[in-house]
This record gives C-alpha cells, structure tokens and sequence, in this order.
C-alpha cells in the first residue's frame, strides 16, 4: 500500500500551531491561578488552611510547574516547521536560565551600583558621599580591620588543619571515618554552629559552676577566671569566631586536599624516598609543589567565603564588641538605619574585592576548547 | 619495624584527638539537648559521665526553734550560718548550708563517685510545641511558657528547601544541555556570563530584588525564596552540569541524532539517566545550602511568624532567650537532624560534588 504523503498546507500549518499552543497556554493559566491562591494563603494573616496543606500545596505547584512549563513549552516548539524549531529551541532550553540570572543577578547588581551613589532613601544623587563615608568611618575601619582578620587567619588556620588531616588520615587505618567525623560540620548551618560554640563559650558568675566547656577547663584546669570570650575580650574575641569556620570549613579543604594527595603519583614518592629524602622533606619538596593547584583553590573560596561571613556573627554577636564584619555592616545600615546609599556602597565594596576571582574564572573559560 | 608501630601510633593518636576536638562541641550539645533543664544550667554536660562529686547523703531541716543567728551544732560540728553557707568538711563529709537563712536547709555530701543521668525529651517537645506548653522538670514542677514552633518551621523549611533545590537544577540542566549540544548565535558570550557570575556576593542583589518582591505583593511567600535561591544557585549549577554533560561520549549522541531524536528526547530520555551522579552531586550540595541558609530567608521572609524557617526560629531563640539552653540545644539539634541525615546518607555524592568545584559562596 502506498502512502500519499500530504504537502502541509499553510493553513493547517497555523491550525495546528495553535493547537499545540493550548497546553502551553492552559499551564501558564493554571500556574498564574495558583500563585495568586498561594500567595494571598501565605500572606493572608490567619490562614485557613493547616500549614501542612500549604508547604505540600506549594511544593507541587512549584516543582510540577516548571517542569510542566518546560514539557508543554517543548510540545509547542516541536510541532512548528523545522526552521522555527531549530531556532527557538535553544531559547527554551537556554533562555529561562538567562532571564533567571539576569532579574536575580545582572540586573540587581546594576541597581545596586546606581544606588550606591544616591542618598538613604535612593531620592538625590550624591556623587561618591557614600564611599568616602564608608572608607574613612572609624567604625567601618574596624569592620575591614575584622574582615581582614578572618581573611588571613580563617584562610590560613583552615588551610593548614585541612591540610595535616589530610595528609595524617592518608596514612591512618581509620581514614574514612576520621574524615567523616572532620566533615560532619559542613552539614550544620551557620545558625546551629553558632549556638555550638556559644554553649562552648558560655559563662557563668565566678562562684558557680561553669557549663561551657572551655570556661570550664580555663577555671577548673588551669585556674583562671572565667571570660565573656565573645564579648568584652576585644579585639581577641574576634578569634572565637573565627575559630567557628575553622571547624566549619576544614572538612571541606580535607577532601580536596586527600584527593589531591591521592593524585600525586607513587612512583616520584617513592624516586625521593630512594633518594633518602626525610618525611619532612618528602611533605615540603614534593608533596607540597603537587598540590600547590590545590592549595590555591581552597584559599580562594576560603577567602571570598570569609569576606562575605555573616550567619556566624550575626547569632554569636549580632556585630557588638567591635566583632562587625563587611556583611554584618551591610545589614545594619539597609535593615536597622534604612540607609540604601550606605547599605549599597558596602556592597558594591564587596563585589570589587571579589572581582579578580571573576577575571581570574573569565581567563580560565577564554583557555577553554569546548567553545 | 618497630619504629614503623611507633610511628603508626603517634599519627592515629594525633588523628584521634584533632577528631575528638571536632566532634565535643556537637557531642555535648546533643547530650545537653536530652538533660532536664534544671541541670543544663547548674552543671557542665560533661557530669552526665562518671565522676567524683559531693553527694548529698542527708538533709537536715532544724526546726523554727533553732535560732539561725547563733553558731549551729549538725554532726558534732559547731558553726555559724556563714560558715555552714561556705560548707565544712569534716571526717569525709561536707556540711553545706542550701539556700537562705530561715527556709534553707543543711546538707550532709559524701565525695563518691556520681553522674548525672537524669535525661528527657521535655526540652523537643516545647520547641515543637507551636502553643503554650507546660514542661515537667526533674524537680517535679511544671513550667508553662510559649513553645517555639519549630514543628511548623520545619515544614517551612522543606517547602523551601525542596523547590529550592528541584527549580534551579532543572533550569541549570535545560540550559547545560542547551550550551553543551546546541549552537546558536551568542553562545560563548552567554556562558561567559555565567562564569563571571560564579562567586558574585548576594548582597549585590538582595535590596532590588526585596523591591520588586514588594511590588509584586510576594515578600514573605516560599515563592519569593524559591526565585532568590533558584537565581543565587543557577550559576554554579549551569556551570557544573555544563561540565559534566558537555563530556558525555559524543558518539552516543551523534548516533541518537542520526536516528532522528529531537533535542527533548535526547535530552529527557538519554542525558539527564546518563547525568544522575552529577545532578545528584549538586542537588544534596544546593540542599543543604539551602536548608541552613539565613540571610535569603531573612530578608525575603522576614518576620511573618507563620512562614518563619528552622534557622530563622533558632536565631530568633539565640537573640531573645540566649541563656535558655534547654531550647538553644533542642532547637539547634532540630536544625541539624535532616542535614545530618542527608550527610551521612549520602556522603559519597557530597564529596564527589565538592571535587567537581561545587563551592559556593
């Protein structure tokens, strides 16, 4: 039997691309419908319904809207002639992420930089005002001075503990669980880490026992006095919550650093071992230039990660006892003073400082092949 | 040999404490978590293991005929009242005054060995508790004060973590997909944004993005921190699965094209089964990003009590009750428990997604 195979005609071609618009259409519509609903049932001051209705109400409506969107955006695409499919497909694939990263980030950074040369209320343009505040305040000095601090001590403290865990687990029997148990921080938030070590620290009066553990070893052990470590020990207190992200973060710089000295091959360890080389040499003159890739990536995000900390202060401190940080300052001048002008020169600061990285991240993509 | 055994040691014992300093902090706040909260605050967690102490053997309680201002005999011992108060110790014993002058009492201790093992679940129950609860303590008193709602916050924080996680990798894995095996005009010129907005600060972004929140009437709604997170989490989720997806075999995907596959098919049928430890890797990193995260779920939900999240409700418990432990510890560990789980669970997807670069900032 032959099959007679139809010219398209151009007007079943618009039928039919009609047509395959309605599922589209349709989801846009029951999507839209559900948003106002969930959006007036959350902000609604006595909502009706129990909690557990709303969180499984919104959960299905956000993770089975866009997939549907996708789906039925895909539909609609596919029934279309070959030229327009091939043009449009890689805007849907493509496009959502990009409209995304532009209203979440392109377009907001913009926002943030015009801001940052206006007054509070973002009315009167004030030139640079705003930063020659922020560089010249005594109390900002202090806050970079404390930035400055956790860079170099949060980098170089996680960095070098990651990286003798590392190298000690190496050779240990019991490495995988040692790394376990040094990882188990990173799963905690900075919230929870912060009420961790506040009971650490806590302090009670001279005559009573103490419940936090290191005022307890400080008086009954060493004989001292209890302190406030996080409060009135300045500027040392600042320490106390570094030493928060040291144990945070070590877990992390451990496992890049375990599988880079995994990575370094047997034979050369061996070639120096041979050669008579001690294990101390082995570490600095081998080990060490092996990894030196590794080393550097840890540092950076250890660094940028510093630069931008704000959950541990925040709950350890709230910025008091002169502990402020870049984030913590930022905070306080949009949410506490209503200062936009500040609040958005703080921020413009901290996209500069981290603008080598993105330089550094651009150059390495241009080196790229794939593209 | 022998020096071989020595060595061995001296790194499992170096290993052993660097451990044990790691894992105290948390340890004690799980057993404080469980201890009545009378004895949080009077004695350090560490007594809950066995010790010596003074142990109370004995109460006396003289009677309203004993005039508390002239020297007092208990035990063959002769003292006055401040000097009880300080506490006396004679043939093993200690005679310590508790409490004030006229309704105190005297104390006979013994120094034995002692712990600390009285433990409840009390302290769970009233940061749950959304209403008025009424918690027994060890004393046999009862105590009614506003529970925390941490029940409620950790629903919250699923609604927001789940999406949170599912929206970005799904737009992350689309557009992969898109720069890995499609070509269209500005391709390069895209991704390059991308990568550029790698480790941009969030706090470039988040007072424009409230603005348009409080336009849209959407400030305070799960859908408000979804977007935040999907548009904070989509440049290194693109990045990663670009990476992953652009080095699937190339003959694989050749032969599905010959065989007349559309872009979706391939996509949904051939990549994303091929992509799972990858989308894997990311989706527990993003997930747990997400769930401890603090500053998104302040600024964008803010106050509004009914949709608060575990973290914000802990914070707010550190900031107005930062002395009241016996919630502190429960609330915190309330916090941790489904991160933790998905830690341990899947610890093997976690590692491989921070090797892959996963590092977010």
């Amino acid at each position: 039997m032959a099959i007679s195979v139809k010219p398209r005609s151009s007007g079943m071609g618009i039928l039919k691309t009609l047509l395959a618009f309605i599922p589209l259409a349709l989801s846009v519509l029951v999507l839209s419908w559900g948003f106002f609903f969930i959006r007036d049932l959350q902000t609604a001051k006595e909502n009706p319904v129990p909690q557990i209705v709303t969180v499984l109400l919104a959960i299905i409506w956000g993770v089975g809207g866009v997939i549907l969107l996708y789906f039925t955006a895909n539909f609609f695409i596919e029934q279309l002639s070959e030229k327009w499919m091939h043009r449009l497909q890689p805007l849907i694939f493509v496009g959502p992420a990009i409209l995304m990263l532009c209203w979440a980030l392109v377009i907001p950074a913009i926002r943030t930089i015009i801001f940052s040369f206006y007054d509070e209320a973002s009315a009167a343009f004030v030139g640079p005002r705003n930063f020659q505040f922020v560089l010249s305040d005594p109390g900002m000095l202090i806050v970079f001075r404390n930035n400055l601090l956790w860079m170099v001590f949060g980098t170089v403290f996680t960095v070098s503990s990651g990286l003798l865990i590392a190298v000690l687990a190496d050779r240990s029997r019991f490495e995988s669980l040692a790394k376990a148990l040094i990882f188990m921080p990173m799963a905690i938030s900075f919230v929870g880490a912060g009420v961790i070590w506040n009971f650490v620290y806590s302090v009670k009066p001279v005559d009573e026992p103490q419940i936090g553990l290191l005022n307890a070893f400080v008086v009954g052990l060493l004989g001292g006095e209890p302190q406030a470590w996080t409060a009135f020990f300045q500027p040392w207190n600042n320490f106390f919550l570094i030493v928060i992200v040291i144990w945070l973060q070590t877990g992390y710089a451990m496992v890049l650093f375990s599988a880079a000295i995994k990575g370094v091959p047997t034979e050369i360890i061996e070639a120096a071992r041979v050669d008579g080389a001690t294990e101390l040499q082995l570490f600095f003159r081998i080990m060490i230039p092996q990894i030196l890739g590794t080393i550097i990536t840890v540092s950076t995000t250890i660094v940028i990660f510093t630069l931008k900390i704000f959950d541990v202060v925040i709950v350890m401190t709230g910025g008091q006892y002169q502990t402020s940080v870049i984030a913590t300052e930022f905070y306080r001048q949009y949410f506490t003073y209503n200062n936009n002008g500040v609040g958005s020169a703080i921020a413009v600061i901290l996209l500069i400082a981290v603008t080598p990285v993105m330089a550094y991240n651009l150059r390495q993509f241009a080196q790229r092949e794939v593209f | 040999m022998k020096s071989k055994t020595l060595n061995s040691l001296i790194i499992n014992g170096v290993l052993a404490i660097i451990c044990l300093c790691w894992t105290v902090p948390t340890f004690g706040l799980l057993v404080s978590s469980f201890r009545d909260r009378l004895d949080i605050n009077k004695t350090g967690w560490w007594t809950i293991f066995p010790h010596k102490d003074w142990v109370s053997t004995e109460k006396i309680k003289p009677g309203p005929e004993v005039d508390r201002t002239l020297p007092m005999t208990f035990h063959g011992v002769t003292a006055t009242f401040e000097e009880f108060s300080k506490g006396i110790e004679s043939e093993g014993l200690r005679l310590k005054w508790i409490g004030n002058r006229r309704v105190g009492y005297l104390d006979v201790q013994e120094y034995t060995w002692t712990a600390s093992t009285i433990f409840t679940v009390e302290n769970y129950k009233q940061v749950i508790a959304s209403k008025d609860y009424t918690a027994k303590l060890a004393d046999g008193s009862t105590v009614t004060e506003r529970g925390d709602n941490m029940g409620n916050a950790f629903l919250n924080s699923l609604a927001v973590a789940v999406p949170s996680t599912i929206i970005p990798i799904t737009i992350a894995a689309f557009a992969a997909y898109g720069f890995a095996w499609m070509k269209f005009p500005g391709r390069k010129m895209l991704f390059a944004l991308v990568v550029t907005l790698l480790v941009i600060p969030l706090q470039i972004a988040l007072v424009p993005i409230l603005r348009d929140y409080v336009k849209l009437g959407v400030n305070g709604t799960f859908l408000a921190v979804w977007l935040a997170h999907t548009g904070f989490g989509l440049p290194l989720a693109t990045y990663l699965l670009f990476n992953y997806m652009s080095e699937l075999p190339r003959d694989i995907m050749e032969a599905a094209f010959v065989d007349g596959a559309s872009h979706f098919t391939i996509f949904s049928k051939l990549v994303i089964p091929l992509s799972v430890p990858a989308l894997a890797s990311f989706a527990i990193f993003q997930f747990l990003w997400v769930w401890n995260d603090y500053l998104v779920a302040l600024i964008f939900i803010g106050a509004s009590p009914t949709n608060q999240l575990v973290t914000q409700r802990l914070a707010e418990i550190v900031g107005s009750r930062g002395q009241d432990w016996h919630l502190l510890t429960a609330g915190a560990f309330i916090t941790m428990l489904l991160p933790l789980a998905v830690f341990f669970g899947l610890q093997r997807f976690f590692v491989r997604g921070l090797l892959a670069g996963s590092v977010k900032g």
